[in-house]
């Protein structure tokens, strides 16, 4: 009789918590996971750490199949969370036929430009970064080859890559840049095996920098650089610890920070698109104590130098998204 | 005279291999210190006890049926067809190529159409496999477990490099035209007041499904093709002997069998995205082989397997949504149930068997 009184209960406990309305925020990650050392993983810190110092929790879900992106929005939002948050460009075209059936609920995307009037686009200029860590590249190279190893092959990615060279090309108009992208499908986020390979094909070719744009494909980017002793560039999070003294710093998209804004924000979320960039700290290159030899004084100058300019405007990186070429090669 | 009745081999022999998987997911749920009894009413709740589930039920299921259907045809002339997914994936570029480049009037024929379309190009792609077992005896596991692989990578090259709209990140097509949108059953079924199955994808494209398990249902057991196809299955060389081609109803079952899992695209990629994506089978084609051997290759018992699996992935996405079981052991519960209908069949029906021969001779 006790036992299933104590089943009874939380059944209903279970059932309540699934139908009341809950005013708490919700999280969704993207096909990758939540645990994937860098994108996603970054939103998940963002949340956690807005959770834990507000005492507040809030509702999660890693998706399983595709049909499930539509399915959690809806449920979420008709469940009353508020605001929602979305990691990916995936998302877009979902978001897009799902947030004018809200009106009242808000909903924040990361990677993407939703136009409704309850939607946050969360978009980064990681051109910037990545043309800082190409000018700290170019420094640090004595060949004069650097490499840059993309992860799938979007112009997401190839925004990277315009920005690394432009970078580069900054400080050595002569230097050579080998770049190589990892695939064509979402596999290429999580290869690091063939990351590994193209650093050392990279590395054959001449390369001693090599900057890792490829989510978990980068890890064996980084270990095959530190192997070979080469430096290498990491991205998304600070990666500089995975190999102190071997990466010479990581280009940081602070995705953690959107998704803590969002959730901070709560109901007065602002709407529209809201660019993080050097400018606003939503990008910036990661220097610790991993990395603090291996970035002289010399570069540290020229760099800050360079975010200064970009952050006043009189330094315009150009952005591969923007019309699909790239002025450099 | 058989070891036991048929309906304890077709209902008695299922409800204990699911009874089997229900109470070990118990214990794995128990494990991890989660109530089992609440996580199965969350799932019965979110899946069957709003219409909203019920559409996100039907829609899984709409696609177990159609590849359990392939697996079914396939066996029943004892080929072994593991190649549903790249059949439907095949299927899929038939159904985007037919709604892309047809400028259809309305949506009636463009289901039509592509329905064609998705039957042809899965045909097409289980015709290789099915030539090379007839002709050459290269074994039809091997060589469509094989064109799975062949077909995820075409279909990657043909959206990365053709068919994806410039400067679009997603290796996916462009939105099919207006035109082509099926009806969901929110819009068939909703009332001015009474809005149903708001956002659930199940489509039209379920009718579809059921109206090709009477026509399995026909051509296995009413025509002659069928029987054809079943004595073949039986034994080989008796079918030969009575003036059946072995190689000709091998393709024939194969086509038959592509064709069907072919078909699935058209409940995915035309009913509920609406482009063709590179993921959209989603494993459906294996989950086939599972929803077959429940089913007895018979499309009734297909049609009540699906639904079951459809029940299964559907509440499992309540499970993510509401509970912190994390989405690896959702997976694990999905598992263990395709583990005791389809792998470990034989371990509820031989003694199964053995019971009932006791009690007939104890009738003796």
């Amino acid at each position: 009789m006790t036992l299933m009184t104590k089943i009874m209960g939380a059944a209903a406990a279970v059932a309540l918590t699934a139908g009341a309305a809950l005013a708490e925020p919700a999280l969704i990650f993207d096909l990758g996971g939540k645990f994937d050392k860098s994108f996603n993983e970054a939103a998940f810190n963002g949340a956690t750490r807005w959770a834990g110092e507000h005492g507040k929790s809030f509702r999660e879900i890693e998706l399983q199949s595709e049909a499930q992106r539509e399915q959690a929005l809806r449920r979420f939002a008709e469940a009353g969370a508020n605001p929602i948050v979305m990691t990916g460009f995936a998302f877009g075209n979902v978001l897009s036929e799902v947030a004018p059936d809200y009106p009242d609920t808000k909903f924040a995307i990361i990677d993407m430009v939703v136009d409704q009037p309850n939607v946050r686009s969360v978009v980064f200029n990681e051109h910037e970064g990545s043309y800082l860590v190409g000018m700290m590249a170019a420094k640090a190279s004595k060949t004069g080859t650097v490499g840059f190893i993309g992860g799938m092959d979007i112009p997401l990615i190839r925004k990277f890559a315009c920005g690394y060279v432009q970078g580069v090309k900054a400080v050595n108009p002569n230097a050579t840049v080998i770049q190589n992208m990892t695939g064509t499908t979402p596999a290429a986020w999580n290869d690091p095996v063939k990351g590994s390979e193209l650093t050392k094909a990279q590395i054959s070719q001449g390369a001693d920098v090599v900057y890792a744009a490829a989510g978990g494909t980068g890890v064996g980017v980084l270990q095959t650089a530190a192997d070979e002793g080469i430096l290498s560039i990491g991205v998304d999070s600070n990666q500089n610890y995975m190999h102190p003294g071997k990466v010479l710093t990581s280009m940081m998209k602070r995705v953690d920070n959107a998704v803590y804004d969002a959730m901070n924000d709560g109901d007065d979320l602002d709407m529209g698109i809201y660019v993080m960039g050097v400018a606003n700290g939503g990008i910036d290159y990661a220097l610790d104590r991993h990395n603090e030899k291996l970035v002289t004084i010399d570069m540290k100058h020229d760099v800050n130098n360079a975010k200064d300019a970009i952050s006043a405007g009189s330094l315009v990186v150009h952005d591969y998204m923007s019309d699909n070429t790239c002025p450099v090669e | 005279m058989d070891k036991m009745p048929q309906w304890a081999d077709v209902v008695l022999i299922p409800l204990i291999s699911l009874l089997l998987a229900a109470i070990l997911s118990a214990l794995v749920i128990l494990a991890i210190g989660e109530n089992p009894w609440a996580a199965f009413k969350l799932m019965v709740e979110g899946a069957l006890m709003r219409s909203a589930g019920w559409g996100y039920t039907l829609y899984y299921a709409t696609n177990f049926i159609f590849t359990g259907l392939a697996v079914a045809v396939a066996f029943h002339a004892r080929l072994f067809n593991i190649g549903g997914e790249g059949q439907a994936m095949l299927g899929g570029l038939g159904v985007a190529l037919a709604c892309l480049y047809v400028p259809w009037p309305h949506w009636s024929l463009a289901i039509l159409g592509a329905s064609v379309g998705a039957a042809l190009f899965g045909a097409l792609w289980a015709l290789i496999p099915a030539y090379l077992q007839a002709k050459r005896g290269s074994h039809i596991v091997i060589t469509t477990i094989m064109f799975n692989f062949i077909a995820a990578a075409l279909l990657n090259y043909v959206l990365v490099n053709i068919l994806r709209p410039v400067g679009a990140m997603d290796p996916a097509t462009a939105k099919f035209p207006e035109a082509t949108h099926l009806p969901t059953f929110r819009d068939m079924f909703s009332t001015a007041d009474n809005i149903m199955f708001r956002g659930a994808p199940a489509n039209v494209t379920f009718f579809l499904a059921l109206a090709a398990c009477l026509v399995v249902w026909v051509l296995i057991w009413r025509t002659r093709l069928g029987y054809e196809l079943r004595a073949f299955g039986h034994s080989e060389s008796a079918a030969q002997y009575a003036g059946i081609s072995p190689v000709k109803i091998t393709v024939i079952a194969m086509l038959i069998s592509g064709a069907l899992a072919g078909m699935m695209s058209v409940n995915t990629t035309m009913g509920e995205s609406e482009r063709l994506i590179l993921n959209s089978t989603e494993g459906a084609g294996f989950i086939g082989i599972a929803v077959a051997l429940m089913g007895r290759s018979h499309p009734f018992g297909v049609l009540l397997a699906a639904l079951l699996f459809g029940f299964l992935y559907q509440g499992g996405a309540e499970l993510a949504l509401w509970t912190t079981i994390p989405r690896e052991l959702i997976v694990v519960i999905q598992a263990l149930v395709i583990l005791f209908t389809g792998a470990l069949d034989n371990m509820v029906r031989m003694p199964l068997e053995k019971l009932f021969l006791a009690m007939r001779k104890g009738d003796a």
